[in-house]
């Protein structure tokens, strides 16, 4: 079983690494042969990376939009991010940084599912969201659901070896493969098959926003169309 | 009148509609004819493998736009632009919700271009291109005005109007066309303006306006046509040559350049600021109709091209001219397509420059003297059009397009009120006619998608004693001109933004100044007062 998941992880790996650089570079590829920046938009390389940043950190638009599913999704993002970095431990030597940042780990965890659970609930009772979702957005959120009460459980409930996990993972990183071995516990085995599924499917879905939001137009572009010709090369052509 | 209802006015501010399904599905324009297709370069008619030719041109636009294929990737249905569009909030049929509006192309683009469509259709609603969907694209993509209000609410910046100018330009490959759009940029690529109207026509128009401000000021006022060697060129859209109040900008217009003493022309070649080619997505078309701009320009020889109130046309002007003409600066030195022309042009101003930039930039330099009493009579507001709000600037810095035209209005008006916040500046509504919608085959929709500005309008009418609803845009002037009346407004309370400045303007040596002099002598220069003798 525990080769079974190796091997898992290293499929689950390359695919994200290699799904998620596939669609970068065919972003970074396409032309986007007009100004289009959704204004008032910053006249400035500068201001575009703080405007950038306040959308990718605050999520500026969406609070704009509406203030529950801002509140929801923040709450998802931050306490996501908040395990992913809580997780380094499993890769890494643990230096004050991760120490201190464990607990926080923690809340994030669970902040994380509590905003899903808004989200989800939203989805289903506002009739507008309603309309637009597909059985895939249910199974996303079923998805990270799942993957964030497996964990929260670990914690809370069911206890497991994580030193055992850490070894496991050290020796699937040096490609060791004769001393991979987890523990047999259900609840981490479900834990992880999600997570192989998550990255898996990542380049393939709607979770491409997260690449996404840097490459769109509307809100990437500099403001100066009358002051630098903008000119994409298939464009260029019908200028001779 | 019509066989619809007027939307009733919801209670204010109004909360999300409850979905009325398929509730406008009976709306779509008329279809373009062989001829208004084929001028275009487009088939006269639905292709036999119209199927694959569509999937086809989608790869095409794909391959061409990133901004379409990260929007069509990226969002995740969150909900956040769901009742935003105020034609859903006109019609409650969700699939003018600007999601579920996407999702009529992002179906398609699944189903033939990602791994989950292919294989897993039904799990994320992909659908094969079938006629059923080419219907409701022709009728749902013709439901949206390209506003990109739902754009500013996105967490992505994903804008519906990029997928519904997608979906346009692969209907008319495939030979579905609109009949309004296509017939329009036909006489605009013929006759040099959508209304056909050929140079000697305007010309004759353009000598009555003259005569008409002459009467009023009795100063030689003139609206010149196709005079080589003009400092500025005028490209205005062909509406202010005949529609009201259209017109009456134009007179504003005429009246601040004969004040400032430019010297100035229109032209019979570019006698068109608008450019429907944007609505349909044809970048090949729109380049086309903005070379017309560029020829005048040098064959006139000017040194500024100067651009009238018109919304889309500034959008078009203002972030694509310098991309499809070279009418700008900044152009690489090896560019000699755009050097020719950005070597004529004054660097020293902005090129292109909206009217409203000019007329402020005189008001910032005391170079106008307005009598604002004119204007006593009018509680004014301005309704921000969406192309210049959300796809344009004024000015040097962001958000100049709303400071600009209100400090021009203030300037020669006494009581200027703003409507609701949620509904102006970067949130303002459409009119309800934008996007190439304009159409007596589509009054339906126009009237409903005015409900969120009417609102807003009533609001400040019933409150705040507004009776002046100034426009800046001759697409917003068209439309309002037809659907105030529907929700029981007086159609003379909209004005152009420049009519209020052309009623206010004194001239200089005009009969205005000389009736403000006689009121007060005591100011009036011994030269004046003696021409008065």
């Amino acid at each position: 079983m525990s080769v079974l998941y190796a091997l898992l992880f290293y499929v689950a790996t390359v695919l994200l690494i290699a799904g998620v650089g596939f669609k970068i570079r065919q972003y970074w590829t396409t032309p986007a042969p007009l100004k289009i920046p959704t204004t008032p938009a910053p006249t400035t390389r500068g201001g575009v990376v703080f405007r950038m940043a306040r959308e990718v950190l605050l999520f500026e638009s969406l609070f704009k939009g509406n203030k529950w599913i801002w509140l929801f999704g923040y709450m998802f993002h931050i306490g996501l991010a908040l395990v992913l970095v809580r997780h380094a431990r499993y890769f890494m030597d643990v230096g004050p940084v991760l120490t201190f940042i464990q607990p926080f780990g923690i809340y994030g965890g669970m902040a994380m599912v509590a905003g899903l659970l808004g989200l989800w609930g939203r989805r289903i009772v506002v009739e507008r969201i309603r309309y637009i979702t597909n059985p895939s957005d249910h199974l996303i959120l079923a998805l990270l659901v799942g993957i964030g009460a497996s964990g929260l459980m670990m914690k809370f409930v069911e206890h497991t070896d994580i030193v055992a996990v850490k070894i496991f993972f050290q020796n699937w990183m040096t490609l060791n493969f004769g001393a991979l071995a987890l523990p047999s516990d259900p609840v981490l085995m479900l834990h992880l098959l999600l997570v192989a599924v998550l990255m898996i499917i990542f380049p393939l879905s709607k979770l491409l926003h997260a690449p996404g939001v840097f490459f769109s137009p509307s809100r990437n572009q500099v403001d100066n169309p009358r002051e630098k010709r903008h000119l994409a090369a298939w464009a260029a052509e019908l200028d001779k | 009148m019509a066989d619809f209802q007027t939307p009733e006015f919801r209670e204010y501010p109004a909360v999300p509609n409850v979905l009325v399904p398929d509730a406008t599905a009976h709306l779509s324009p008329f279809v373009a004819k062989p001829n208004h297709q084929e001028q275009l370069g487009f088939p006269g008619e639905l292709v036999d493998n119209w199927e694959e030719k569509a999937v086809d041109k989608m790869g095409d636009l794909l391959s061409k736009y990133r901004g379409l294929r990260v929007y069509l990737d990226s969002c995740v249905k969150c909900g956040s632009c769901t009742d935003k569009c105020h034609y859903f909030q006109g019609t409650s049929d969700p699939k003018n919700m600007p999601v579920a509006r996407q999702d009529l192309l992002r179906s398609v683009y699944r189903r033939y271009f990602t791994f989950a469509g292919k294989y897993f259709p039904k799990l994320v609603g992909a659908r094969d291109m079938t006629r059923e969907v080419l219907d409701e694209w022709y009728s749902y993509f013709h439901q949206c005005s390209q506003c990109r209000r739902c754009s500013v609410f996105c967490p992505y910046g994903i804008d519906t109007a990029e997928i519904s100018m997608a979906a346009r330009e692969i209907m008319d490959h495939v030979g579905l066309g609109q009949k309004y759009c296509n017939e329009i940029l036909g006489k605009l690529q013929t006759v040099g303006n959508n209304l056909g109207l050929p140079g000697p026509a305007l010309a004759a128009t353009l000598e009555e306006y003259g005569e008409e401000i002459e009467d009023d000021t009795g100063l030689p006022v003139k609206l010149p046509l196709d005079i080589k060697g003009a400092d500025i060129l005028l490209i205005t859209p062909s509406a202010d040559f005949f529609a009201e109040p259209h017109i009456d900008g134009l007179m504003g217009y005429a009246k601040v350049f004969h004040e400032a003493g430019v010297s100035w022309t229109l032209s019979s070649h570019a006698s068109e600021a608008a450019n429907f080619s944007m609505f349909i997505g044809s970048y090949s078309n729109m380049k086309k109709v903005a070379e017309r701009i560029r020829d005048a320009a040098l064959e006139l020889g000017v040194k500024r091209v100067m651009v009238g109130e018109c919304g889309h046309a500034w959008r078009v002007a203002y972030s694509f001219w310098n991309t499809l003409t070279g009418i700008g600066a900044g152009a690489d030195p090896n560019d000699e397509y755009a050097q020719k022309l950005q070597k004529q042009l004054d660097p020293s101003v902005p090129q292109p420059m909206h009217i409203c930039e000019f007329t402020h930039d005189l008001i910032q330099k005391g170079k106008l003297r307005f009598d604002k009493s004119v204007n006593d009579e009018r509680v004014v507001t301005f309704h921000d059009s969406c192309n210049v709000a959300r796809a344009s600037r004024m000015g040097d810095m962001p958000g100049g397009q709303f400071i600009i035209p209100r400090e021009v209005i203030k300037a020669c008006c006494n009581n200027f009120v703003d409507m609701d916040p949620e509904t102006i500046q970067e949130k303002t509504y459409c009119c309800g006619g934008g996007g190439g919608l304009l159409t007596d085959d589509l009054m339906e929709i126009r009237v409903k998608g005015a409900l969120p500005r009417m609102e807003a309008l009533k609001d400040v009418a019933d409150n705040r004693g507004v009776n002046t609803l100034a426009a800046i845009c001759a697409i917003c002037k068209a439309q309002f001109a037809k659907v105030l009346p529907y929700y029981d407004f007086p159609m003379h309370m909209l004005v152009s933004t420049h009519q209020l400045v052309g009623e206010a303007l004194v001239m200089t040596g005009s009969e205005q100044e000389k009736e403000l002099l006689g009121e007060d002598a005591d100011e009036a220069p011994e030269a004046k007062a003696a021409e008065q003798d």
